[in-house]
């Protein structure tokens, strides 16, 4: 038996699915959250990888590699916004972010 | 059974399950740390695909540097766990369907539409009968000839990110001398010297005697 692309992309189903159920259960903690979106990037650079390999196409590596650096902007990003957000309300809880709400 | 089947099946096993716990964790520190294994774990299986230096690279920079910075800033917080896990258990339900309609909806179509990629058929496309170069220096020859441009505007977007980060989170000290630059470009000639209009300069009137008024008119 040997490993099939259906295999990887499984695996990358059953990840997105993980962080997504992860979404919703830490719907308060900001910083749960962001790492859910981490790992739904993960799962969508497994199924590129692996697309990548089976197909013998080397352009699904280069795309991986433009959403890692995307990425690794993103949660600089918002990182630095968590910071902010805890410095100026001393919690990251995501229902007190209603300032601009009327 | 292949060695790297057994090998697929452990990595997957260990990273799906550091996934749960990233999602369930009661504190964010531990959270952080499944993260940081579920990567390892991801970049072993990137390696099992071929793709060595991208699987070097989630470890470098995702394991080295992202997740510090996320280890850090979780430390630096003191964050109310409890507080964090109320409605945990109130939100299980939709979380649990939503999974499962996801999981489904995926299998459906990857049963069926990937059986036929069992054997791929598929002509290589891009480096067929290329010289079999190794991962790092086929990826390297595209990404400086093909997508050279894009490769800047990704160095553009990391520049853009460092600065916006370090604008967001930095806090003057509020008794330094400080110049706005943006004032001082912006300042003309006449702005530096106000001429002020005064009356010249008179000789003081010398006071006159002080006549005592009531006597005269007595």
């Amino acid at each position: 038996m040997t490993l099939t692309l259906g295999h990887f992309l499984s695996l990358g189903a059953m990840l997105f699915a993980l962080s997504v159920v992860g979404i919703f259960l830490n719907r308060r903690n900001l910083i749960v959250l962001l790492m859910a979106i981490e790992l739904m990037l993960l799962a969508v650079n497994t199924n590129f990888v692996a697309f990548s390999y089976y197909l013998h196409d080397m352009h699904g590596q280069i795309f991986v590699f433009f959403i890692l650096t995307v990425a690794a902007a993103e949660s600089a990003i918002g990182l630095a916004i968590l910071v902010l957000l805890f410095r100026n309300k001393s919690s990251i809880r995501v229902d007190e972010l209603n300032s601009l709400k009327g | 059974m292949s060695v790297t089947t057994g090998l697929f099946y452990v990595f997957s096993a260990v990273m799906l399950f550091a996934a749960f716990r990233v999602i369930t964790a009661r504190n964010p520190v531990h959270a952080a740390l499944f993260l940081v294994l579920t990567f390892f774990q991801a970049s072993m299986l990137w390696m099992l695909l071929k793709a060595e230096f991208l699987s070097i690279t989630l470890v470098l920079v995702y394991v080295g540097a992202v997740m510090v910075l996320f280890l850090f800033v979780v430390m630096m917080m003191d964050i109310n766990v409890e507080d964090m896990r109320a409605g945990f258990w109130k939100h299980f339900p939709l979380a649990a369907v939503m999974g499962v309609v996801i999981a489904l909806e995926m299998a459906a179509v990857l049963m069926g539409g990937f059986r036929a990629m069992e054997n791929p058929q598929i002509p290589a496309l891009a480096s067929a009968d290329a010289v079999q170069l190794s991962n790092t220096k086929e990826l390297g020859k595209l990404l400086f000839t093909r997508y050279l441009y894009p490769l800047e505007v990704a160095a553009a977007i990391l520049l853009v990110a460092m600065i916006a980060a370090i604008a967001l989170t930095l806090r003057a000290r509020k008794d330094s001398k400080y110049v706005s630059p943006g004032d001082q470009v912006r300042v003309r000639a006449r702005d530096r010297m106000t001429v002020v209009k005064m009356a010249a300069t008179q000789m003081a009137v010398e006071p006159a005697p002080v006549v005592p008024q009531a006597e005269t008119k007595a």
